[in-house]
């Protein structure tokens, strides 16, 4: 019992047990385990993209470009479609996420002031719509009957403005915006309209550029909506032609097998499959360049939501 | 000012005062109100919508004009060929969805904690959510020619090690594990945010205070980090369980066909096919109904439970 002290004396000097060494390495291998994983598909996307398209099809591409050509993208560059597709989408990002920034924001404002009266019915009239709506079916009649199914405000309109994102700009507004400043030029004779427009906004602008940023992000990246609500190709997004390149055809490649052995075709499918993965290169590119960028305004995003619990 | 007198007022006066309330305040009025029409239209309309479920919905007559058939509809799915099929699948990959993709972001953050702050730890973590920002049409596009058994990278390793190519995509028994495993590979780090953000609130002191203890990482791992974020877990956790019958669509159309129906076709997806394809109005809104009010059953349910055990929850 006299050496104990001693013993957890020297314990206390030294915390690296062995199973400390354990833990301390396996994080490590871990780690680097779970970035191999998670990048690797994209490497390897890009990879294919400049590669000779028969290697890929061989299974020679590893990592780096396998004989490398730029024939996808020069394929892609004469395919209009997706260009179509590429204007439709930057049309539907900016004026989707416009409006969505003019309802959300005054709005979220609004319910954040304590002198607004009504304010948790109309909340939980939100929130309520989380959990509980009409469904696809009832929501696409009433689009029809709206007469807007198949017009460019189908894809501007449905999702104009999210719960989630209303719920954290209400409480950036109520947080982190302090209440002395409003009362200071209220008293100096400041109207509402003033008083949002000048001071509060400019306030905001971190809470601002993170749901900026998921509700662009939204836009660029859906296709469902235009798959129920558009038939119109000339308004069709970039993700319903991406679909259509990558899914559709794949999988009736898929079904036919290969029983055709002609050259041509097969010639054809490898360029097809390509451009295929240049299309995913050239549609996630606006996404990924401005990545390293702002990937912290959206965890800071993920916060916020969070606080309010 | 006047709230005490506004109680004695007449019906009449009172109406008055509502419209004069409302011009008093029209700068709040004006702010709502484009949210309030959008909610009203877009969510509640809709709600009034589901009333087809219980009618012959014939789009000439409108909703009110169509006659009632009352249960009909639900009858029919219940009694039809799909329903078991339907809840089965809709289950099963939402509890393997749960059962792997739950812990993951939780271990994931659990191991980042263990590194100092510093570049190794921000390069792993910004890496990890970057699969979060590509769209589903582009996962899918990449699964599929992963797969592909003519060029994908995966069937050429089944060759390489001797087996022949496989067409995953069509073969039942191989959707889920593709389902799980590919959401996963998406959603992971974006989901271990929140514990990362909860992991680093936890005061150094208690760390500190372990250590003089004696615990090595390991037992401050199990007696100061898990229990620090235990909050947090059970709370996601419920949200989860209380999601269980909500599997998405938007995936699982992008990934199934005909021939794997019979593990991948879900009840939402089957929505979508009655619906939007064979144009069944009545009788998928009455699917889609029920499935709505099993997920708001399944929240309630979780949330109490979640108020009983924390005393929090998320309403």
């Amino acid at each position: 019992m006299k050496t104990r002290p001693a013993f957890s004396g020297a314990k206390r000097r030294q915390p690296q047990g062995i199973d400390d060494k354990i833990i301390g390495s396996l994080a490590y291998i871990l780690s680097i385990l779970v970035l191999v994983l998670t990048l690797y598909p994209l490497l390897y996307v890009v990879s294919a993209s400049f590669s000779d398209p028969a290697s890929v099809t061989r299974g020679d591409l590893v990592l780096l470009p396998i004989l490398p050509t730029l024939d996808g993208y020069a394929t892609i560059l004469e395919y209009k479609p997706i260009w179509i597709g590429y204007r439709n989408t930057i049309f539907y990002t900016f004026a989707g996420t416009l409006i969505n920034l003019a309802c959300t924001l005054p709005c979220a404002y609004a319910l954040s002031r304590k002198d607004m009266k009504g304010r948790s019915a109309l909340m939980f009239l939100f929130t309520f719509t989380m959990f509980f709506n009409g469904g696809m079916i009832p929501t696409y009649l009433m689009m029809k009957r709206l007469a807007i199914l198949n017009t460019v405000w189908a894809m501007l309109i449905p999702g104009a403005v999210s719960v989630y994102n209303l719920i954290i700009a209400r409480t950036y507004f109520a947080s982190s915006i302090p209440h002395e400043i409003s009362e200071a030029a209220m008293i100096d004779g400041c109207s509402n309209t003033r008083l949002f427009a000048t001071i509060i906004l400019p306030l905001s602008m971190p809470m601002v550029a993170v749901i900026m940023l998921y509700y662009a992000v939204t836009h660029w990246n859906s296709y469902f909506n235009a798959l129920i609500y558009l038939a119109n190709d000339q308004l069709y997004p970039l993700q319903l032609y991406l679909r259509n390149i990558l899914l559709e055809d794949m999988m009736l490649d898929l079904i036919s097998g290969d029983s055709e052995a002609m050259e041509a075709m097969i010639r054809r499918l490898q360029l097809k499959e390509s451009m295929q993965y240049g299309i995913v290169v050239i549609s996630s590119l606006p996404v990924l360049v401005l990545y390293p960028f702002i990937q912290k305004y959206f965890a800071k995003g993920v916060m916020i939501g969070a606080i309010k619990g | 000012m006047n709230c005490g007198s506004e109680i004695w007022n007449g019906r009449k006066e009172g109406r008055q005062n509502f419209w004069r309330r409302l011009y008093k305040d029209r700068f709040f009025v004006a702010m709502i109100l484009p949210v309030v029409v959008y909610y009203l239209l877009f969510s509640y309309y809709p709600m009034y919508g589901v009333l087809i479920a219980f009618k012959n919905y014939m789009p000439s007559k409108g909703i009110m004009g169509s006659e009632w058939v009352g249960l009909e509809y639900f009858r029919q799915f219940f009694g039809g060929i799909y329903f078991w099929r339907l809840l089965r699948n809709t289950l099963l990959i939402s509890v393997y969805s749960l059962l792997w993709g739950f812990p993951i972001p939780i271990i994931f953050a659990l191991m980042l904690n263990e590194f100092r702050d510093g570049a190794f730890k921000r390069v792993v973590q910004t890496f990890s959510y970057l699969p979060h920002f590509i769209s589903i049409v582009v996962t899918c596009g990449m699964i599929i020619n992963f797969l592909s058994p003519t060029g994908g990278i995966i069937n050429l390793l089944v060759r390489a090690f001797g087996g022949k190519s496989i067409n995953f995509l069509g073969k039942p028994q191989y959707f889920r594990t593709i389902y799980v495993a590919s959401n996963i590979w998406q959603e992971f780090g974006w989901n271990s945010i929140i514990f990362i953000a909860a992991l680093s609130g936890v005061d150094p002191q208690l760390y500190e205070a372990a250590r003089i203890d004696g615990a090595g990482r390991f037992k401050q791992m199990l007696y100061v980090t898990i229990p620090s974020i235990m909050n947090t877990m059970i709370i996601l956790l419920i949200l989860n369980i209380g999601n269980i019958m909500s599997v998405g669509f938007e995936k699982i159309i992008l990934l199934y066909n005909s021939a794997t129906y019979e593990t991948a076709d879900v009840i939402s997806t089957y929505v979508y096919r009655m619906g939007l394809q064979s144009l069944q109005y009545s009788y998928s809104s009455a699917v889609g109904l029920f499935n709505s009010v099993i997920n708001v059953v399944l929240l309630v349910t979780s949330n109490a439970v979640a108020k009983r055990i924390t005393g929090m929850g998320i309403w």
